[in-house]
């Protein structure tokens, strides 16, 4: 059987997602939208991680926040692949959204 | 890096731009808005006094509401501000085809009051220093809610772009002692090196601080989190305010005097100068005063204050002290703010924000420059280096006209004219759009030297119109040692000058010629010379 049409298929297929300028708007993706999700469940986790003061725990998250939104930013497009620029964005994001779940049905 | 670094610059380049611009003013804000009111009398009573006026202003202009908000003369600001919130039962819906917006659904009334007098200033209606402050987060024309949003995307853009910036320069050091002139690409690459670092502190500071200014409305998540449905208990158990106000009583009582009241307040804080009182039920048996601090010493901008009963004078609360995380927030407030700084202090606030426009405009300047011999290559300008020559020569050459405008517009507009301080905001926002688009129809070098040299005119002439339109010019105010008013003319006199200084270099400026093209013109020019010592000799022939 032959197989070329498939072939081709893939790679056609395979070649325009190596197209650098994807490349890049998954990265502008995943800096700007992965950036504000990580900052986002950050503020989150913190609020309810800290332990002190309820009120003052918030006000730390935000501080935080802001900065590791900034990191996201640069990783994005530090590091070496589109893919990598999203896992090492989403790992930590689901991490602080778990620890929150954790956090409040614990509480 | 750089790559990243370039983009993020470029994209949010112009917007930040006007955000700095309008920052940088802001930090003038009180002394801006003094130069535009020119009828105002310089402030000579003291704060007691001047309270005094307020509470009998007050009396007479809105016995029946419910809290009087005063804010006392400074040194810098020598207009009392105030506000008050009426009942319910007293607002009118907003009549028919009202065009203005009723700020607070028209339960605030607000009035600004000569203290030397106790009437309402007899000054010209402007927005003054306020219009730039506004400008800088809640830009003009969409709705409060987009700009910040949009203004905080770009100070997002901004952080990365510092810190990409950063890490881009592996030579930081060394970078920032090498200037080359007149060397084309190169110059404008140390400029922006140069600019960038020399204040790189400021700028990381800045950015970061502005962000967090907003920071509750970009970032509400760990609110909703520790509190479910109850925003308002987070704001009372971070920030440590004084309890809530209980309803009015139906007695009447009179309240002590507010010198009295001032004196105690005073007397607590060890001599710390109060910046302004609300009075809440005036005129009820339970009328109470809380107390502010003025800012200006302290670095936080959450300003200690003290709750009294206004009809026995007793103190019933301080504002307790607050979480290390509340400070901490307060500080970065007030370091964007600078409300601590004094004249030096502020000066140098205001050379950093200047050192920050200049760096966004060279930064946004040297994209086309480099982008320039791609499109000079193929023989013809592309639509996207068209469309950044345009934007840049409409913000970093358009701008200066549109706030030169804005001051022209003060001083030009008839003084008695409806809505007149929408009308100074609008004359600011016609002479940007005729700059860009002026800047669009004809996106050349001689329209960067024409726009630069319209608005050296414009600066250089506004102290010129202030002395023929009012009686605050530098004639007056140099000779009676008014600094603040003489300081803003010869300031304006600096900008048109530097405006001038770029206008000359941009008509002057000649291309820098490749190597190839000046061997040419050498061999060219020497073959010259050679044809006119042979001519002679023709001749003579």
């Amino acid at each position: 059987m032959d197989s070329t049409p498939d072939a081709s298929w893939f790679s056609r297929f395979g070649s325009f997602f190596a197209r650098p300028w994807l490349g890049v708007l998954s990265r502008s993706l995943a800096a700007i939208f992965g950036g504000y999700a990580l900052a986002a469940t950050c503020a989150m986790f913190f609020a309810v991680a800290l332990p002190i003061a309820r009120g003052q725990a918030v006000l730390t998250g935000m501080l935080v926040a802001i900065v590791l939104c900034a990191c996201a930013a640069l990783w994005a497009f530090a590091t070496r692949t589109a893919l990598r620029a999203w896992v090492g964005i989403l790992i930590p994001t689901a991490l602080f959204w778990v620890g929150t779940e954790l956090l409040r049905a614990g509480a | 890096m750089a790559w990243l670094h370039t983009w993020t610059g470029l994209l949010v380049g112009w917007l930040l731009l006007l955000i700095f611009m309008a920052g940088t003013a802001s930090y003038y804000r009180e002394e801006i808005s003094r130069w535009m009111r020119p009828e105002l009398p310089r402030n000579t009573v003291s704060n007691e006094v001047a309270a005094e006026r307020a509470i009998a202003f007050l009396q007479h202009k809105a016995p029946q509401a419910e809290s009087w908000n005063v804010t006392l003369p400074d040194p810098r600001n020598p207009a009392m501000r105030m506000f008050w919130r009426n009942p319910e039962s007293m607002v009118k819906p907003p009549a028919e085809g009202e065009k203005r917006r009723r700020r607070g659904g028209g339960r605030f009334g607000d009035a600004t009051v000569d203290p030397g007098t106790g009437e309402e200033v007899a000054a010209r209606e402007t927005r003054g220093g306020d219009f730039f402050y506004r400008l800088h987060f809640d830009l003009h024309y969409i709705p409060v809610y987009w700009a910040r949003y949009l203004v905080g995307f770009c100070a997002m853009f901004m952080l990365v772009a510092i810190i990409t910036g950063v890490i881009t320069h592996k030579k930081i050091f060394k970078d920032f002692f090498t200037f080359r002139k007149d060397k084309g690409l190169r110059s404008w690459l140390d400029f922006h090196n140069v600019s960038a670092v020399m204040a790189l502190p400021y700028h990381a500071m800045i950015t970061y601080t502005g962000i967090v200014t907003l920071m509750f409305m970009y970032l509400p998540w760990g609110v909703n989190v520790a509190y479910p449905k109850d925003e308002d208990a987070f704001f009372s158990e971070a920030f440590a305010r004084l309890a809530d106000i209980d309803t009015p009583s139906e007695g009447r009582a009179a309240a002590v005097p507010i010198q009295q009241l001032l004196d105690a307040a005073r007397a607590e804080w060890k001599g710390a100068q109060v910046g302004g009182f609300t009075l809440y039920h005036p005129g009820a048996a339970n009328a109470v005063i809380d107390i502010q601090q003025r800012d200006g010493k302290r670095l936080s901008v959450d300003t200690p204050s003290l709750r009294f009963n206004a009809v026995t004078g007793a103190l019933m609360e301080a504002s307790p002290r607050s979480g290390g995380a509340t400070q901490t927030r307060g500080v970065m407030y007030g370091l964007h703010l600078a409300r601590f700084a004094d004249w030096g202090l502020r000066a140098l606030f205001f050379v950093s924000g200047l050192i920050g426009c200049v760096m966004v405009a060279s930064g946004v300047v040297l994209w086309a420059v480099k982008e320039r011999p791609k499109h000079a290559k193929s023989g013809k300008i592309g639509f996207g280096l068209r469309l950044v020559d345009a934007l840049n020569i409409g913000a970093v050459a358009g701008l200066p006209i549109a706030f030169a405008a804005y001051f022209w517009g003060n001083r030009l507009l008839p003084v008695q004219m409806a809505e007149r301080s929408d009308a100074e905001v609008n004359v600011f926002f016609y002479a940007w759009g005729a700059a860009l688009l002026a800047a669009f129809l004809w996106p050349k070098r001689l329209m960067w030297a024409w726009q630069l040299y319209l608005g050296a005119a414009m600066f250089l002439l506004i102290p010129v119109i202030n002395a023929l339109t009012t009686h605050a010019h530098l004639g007056v105010t140099l000779r009676t040692g008014d600094w603040v008013l003489a300081g803003f003319d010869l300031m304006m006199l600096a900008f048109g000058a530097v405006l001038a200084y770029c206008a000359l270099r941009m008509q002057r400026w000649q291309p820098a010629l490749s190597a190839a093209e000046k061997k040419k013109r050498q061999v060219a020019a020497a073959a010259a010379a050679k044809a006119q010592e042979s001519a002679p000799v023709e001749a003579n022939a």
